[in-house]
């Protein structure tokens, strides 16, 4: 028997609007209100309300019992679906009415503090756990970070707040010959387990469903099911960006029509059952430690914590931004601490990446700025106004 | 005395300062009763409506039309749009993104300029540089001869005119004057390219009269092209400044405001105001950076800045447009000019005008002309970050040179200039 664990990942930052020099010491709103409403509506539209609804009826066909998805919602993308469609959470809401669904856990801002501060770390998962007990009427039970950025430190970070399952990426150069498809062990708790993304089979929906290019064009449900039946191991991990769905896929790529046949066969097939992150922790042992000294995510080819920190750009606009975690900590002002998340989030350090070879195309999605320079000087603009703001307030 | 001048667009189209100069120049030029012929490539149409409105659309045939104004001044002059996408300041390699840009937007159906009718020599633009200078002097020998009689003296403002003002020259037999606003080494420092060089120089050896902008230009001129010194006439620029009626900028950051405004390229030495920058920081946390501008060095520049971890001190506006830039000058305290070669520069004018002290290249023009500035060489940024400190901590040497230098700015106007452009039209006429 094997289990397939399906994680969708729902996120959305607030995109910064054009914020001049000008505007300093004058204005202190920071958002593009029209951008980021009009694509998350879009995006509600054509993904997120979609997609919920297809679950929901396959659910009610199948039993909660029998269909099983996970997600991880962002605390900055509730806020905004709060803000702009409130209807994206109460879809949410029933499906999580149906007991098939599991929420993990994750940093509220969908932050990369788990790179550089313990305390904003264990500040951020606890308030997205709370928003998520809130809203659907259940703690979190496993984690997932940011991109499923994880080390052993994060990991053990993870577990010292109570999270002994945790998300991340199959990465090969961490894998080696291994498998992603068991649960190894964290190398300083051992008593964490982790769940590799199997990132061969995920990205065949995510990256390449329509890619008439791909000699696996086009992907059946039968086609699909053969391959997971051929991996060894007995989890296969299919972790991927919930937008897949409607955007990334386009809906004229057949891409609902494929999930219905193959979520359909999935739980009519013998040998096979969906399953959440917490079930399979509660069912399986580790095979093995895995060792990660270094952050790995699930990003780009590298699978590195690269697409948001390292050129200069990154680099300094990240440590200029921790730099004000005390002041905020004492300031402890709710309007200045949502800005202060908002800021946070890995998609502005995404927008400075300078590496556009190969994944280039991903980098440019959504993506609000000509260059990464651009990137850059608007979001030093904001935030040194920000700063500017809290300094004066600290007095 | 009357003038067949190839100029560049007045305001607001400005590219650099080449578009104001001709502008100042031809009023001053008017007030001394010397008529001008202006010929410009490309008209936008959405000029000062006084003078560029031409008369209706019944003349859309004729070459060229006559203003008409109650103005005095523009009575004196005639203004002649040359269908061309040469810009000033245009290398070779900027030539053939924009006009590749063009070919894009012709095919979006843009409605084509008239003049484009009448000289419609090969369909269209030329296909790089080059061609289109060549081109434009075709048109331009054209206009000379339908102008015949009309001019005494031909002016040809920048490199790209020359060829223009040379074939001018050939039709009528009239005298050829070419103004140096800026030399080849300026624009690319050492490594020049050898066509726009080969055009200066023709330009310059062709004209009867060359006029430098600086003694800095007329050395170069001289020196680096080989032009006999009698026949080169330093005359430095002026400057007018339009009213500006309306409340002032109000700040909104406490800090002292250090400014840069210009194109982030090499020769304006935006990189020398970086590290002086991130020198004055570590002494005095109070001053915040502003580079205003767009360039080929702008990712460059930061780049620098985050490496140097000044970025919250540091801040970039992109380009700055028409009322911006006054509104720019209005939030600083110092404004810096750094340099590395700068035919003359006219916007540390416009910053004294503003009551903002100037700190300036001793490699510029201007400072061959103030006297209240600060002077320092563009690579010494331990001087300049000396002056920007002494400048944003001593009240008393901050108000000395907005006092003296609001008195001094006012001095350089472009009537002086034009008394001895004049001159010169006069001493090649016989």
């Amino acid at each position: 028997m094997k289990n397939l664990n399906l994680y969708f990942q729902v996120h959305q930052p607030f995109r910064l609007k054009k914020y001049r020099f000008f505007n300093m010491g004058k204005d202190h709103f920071y958002f593009d209100d029209f951008l980021n409403r009009s694509i998350l509506q879009k995006v509600a539209q054509g993904c997120y309300l979609p997609m919920n609804q297809l679950l929901l009826k396959l659910i009610r066909e199948h039993g909660a019992e029998n269909v099983r998805v996970t997600f991880s919602i962002s605390g900055i993308a509730v806020e905004q679906f709060k803000l702009y469609a409130p209807e994206v959470i109460e879809s949410f809401q029933e499906l999580a009415r149906t007991g098939a669904v599991e929420f993990l856990a994750e940093t509220y801002a969908h932050s990369l503090a788990s790179l550089t501060s313990k305390e904003e770390f264990e500040r951020q998962v606890r308030l997205h756990a709370d928003t998520m007990e809130q809203l659907f009427g259940m703690r979190p039970a496993a984690f997932r970070n940011t991109e499923l950025i994880y080390s052993d430190g994060i990991g053990e970070m993870a577990y010292n707040l109570g999270y002994h399952t945790l998300l991340t990426e199959g990465a090969k150069h961490i894998l080696g010959w291994k498998s992603p498809n068991f649960v190894y062990a964290n190398a300083i708790k051992q008593e964490q387990k982790l769940l590799l993304r199997n990132f061969r089979l995920s990205d065949d929906i995510a990256f390449r469903f329509s890619d008439r290019n791909w000699d696996g064009w086009p992907l059946t449900a039968d086609k699909y099911i053969d391959w997971i039946l051929d991996q060894e191991g007995e989890i296969i991990n299919l972790f991927m960006d919930y937008e897949t769905f409607g955007e990334h896929q386009k809906r004229d790529t057949g891409i609902f029509e494929f999930m219905e046949q193959f979520l359909t066969r999935v739980v009519k097939h013998s040998e096979l059952q969906l399953r959440t992150p917490s079930q399979i922790a509660a069912k399986y042992e580790p095979v093995a430690v895995l060792h990660v000294p270094h952050p790995i995510s699930w990003a780009d080819e590298e699978r590195d914590i690269t697409a948001w920190l390292g050129n200069e750009l990154q680099d300094e606009a990240f440590s200029k931004l921790y730099s004000l975690q005390d002041k905020i900590y004492q300031l402890n002002d709710p309007n200045m601490t949502r800005v202060w998340y908002t800021l946070q989030s890995s998609d502005h350090f995404y927008y400075m990446c300078t590496k556009w070879f190969s994944d280039g195309d991903v980098h440019s999605y959504f993506n609000p700025y000509d260059s990464p320079y651009d990137a850059f000087m608007n979001y030093m603009n904001v935030f040194s106004d920000f700063k500017r703001e809290v300094e004066h307030r600290v007095g | 005395m009357r003038v067949l001048m190839f100029g560049w667009e007045f305001p607001p189209h400005i590219a650099g300062g080449l578009g104001t100069a001709c502008y100042g120049l031809t009023r001053g030029l008017a007030k001394l009763g010397v008529e001008v012929i202006f010929v410009v490539p490309k008209a936008y149409g959405d000029e000062d409506q006084r003078f560029l409105r031409i008369r209706n659309a019944s003349e859309v045939e004729a070459p060229y039309g006559t203003l008409e104004t109650e103005d005095d001044f523009w009575k004196q002059l005639t203004f002649i749009q040359i269908n061309s996408n040469m810009v000033p300041y245009l290398s070779p390699e900027e030539y053939e993104n924009e006009w590749s840009e063009f070919q894009h937007e012709k095919r979006r159906g843009i409605p084509q300029d008239v003049w484009k009718q009448r000289y419609n020599f090969s369909g269209k633009y030329g296909a790089n540089l080059m061609e289109e200078v060549a081109r434009y002097a075709m048109v331009a020998a054209q206009v000379a001869r339908e102008m015949e009689g009309q001019f005494d003296v031909i002016h040809a403002h920048d490199w790209l005119t020359y060829y223009a003002g040379i074939a001018a020259k050939r039709v009528s037999g009239k005298p050829l004057v070419v103004h140096m606003h800026a030399t080849e080494f300026d624009r690319s420092g050492e490594n020049i390219n050898t066509i726009v060089y080969n055009i200066e120089r023709t330009g310059m050896m062709a004209a009867d009269r060359v006029m430098a902008v600086s003694n800095l230009t007329r050395n170069i001129v001289i020196e680096k092209y080989g032009i006999s010194p009698d026949k080169v006439v330093t005359v430095h620029n002026g400057v007018r400044f339009k009213a500006h009626e309306g409340p002032e900028e109000e700040r909104g950051v406490e800090d002292k405001i250090v400014t840069f405004l210009g194109r982030i390229t090499y020769q304006k030495g935006p990189d020398y105001f970086v590290e002086a920058a991130a020198k004055v920081l570590k002494r005095v946390p109070n001053v915040r950076f502003v580079m205003a501008g767009s360039g080929d060095m702008l990712n460059h520049v930061v780049r620098r800045v985050a490496k140097l971890g000044i970025s919250d001190r540091f801040h970039f506006t992109g380009f700055l447009r028409g009322d911006e830039v006054r509104r720019m000058f209005e939030l600083s305290d110092v404004y810096i000019m750094p340099s590395v070669s700068e035919p003359f520069g006219i916007s540390p004018l416009e910053a004294m005008k503003s009551n903002v002290p100037v700190i300036i290249s001793k490699q510029s023009g201007v400072a061959e002309v103030l006297t209240h500035a600060v002077k320092v060489d563009y690579w010494d940024v331990d001087a300049m970050a000396d002056a920007i400190y002494s400048l944003v901590t001593y009240p008393a040497l901050h108000n000395m040179f907005i006092t003296k230098g609001q008195e001094e700015v006012t001095t350089l106007k472009w009537d002086n200039a034009a008394k001895q452009v004049l001159d010169v039209y006069q001493s090649v006429v016989k």
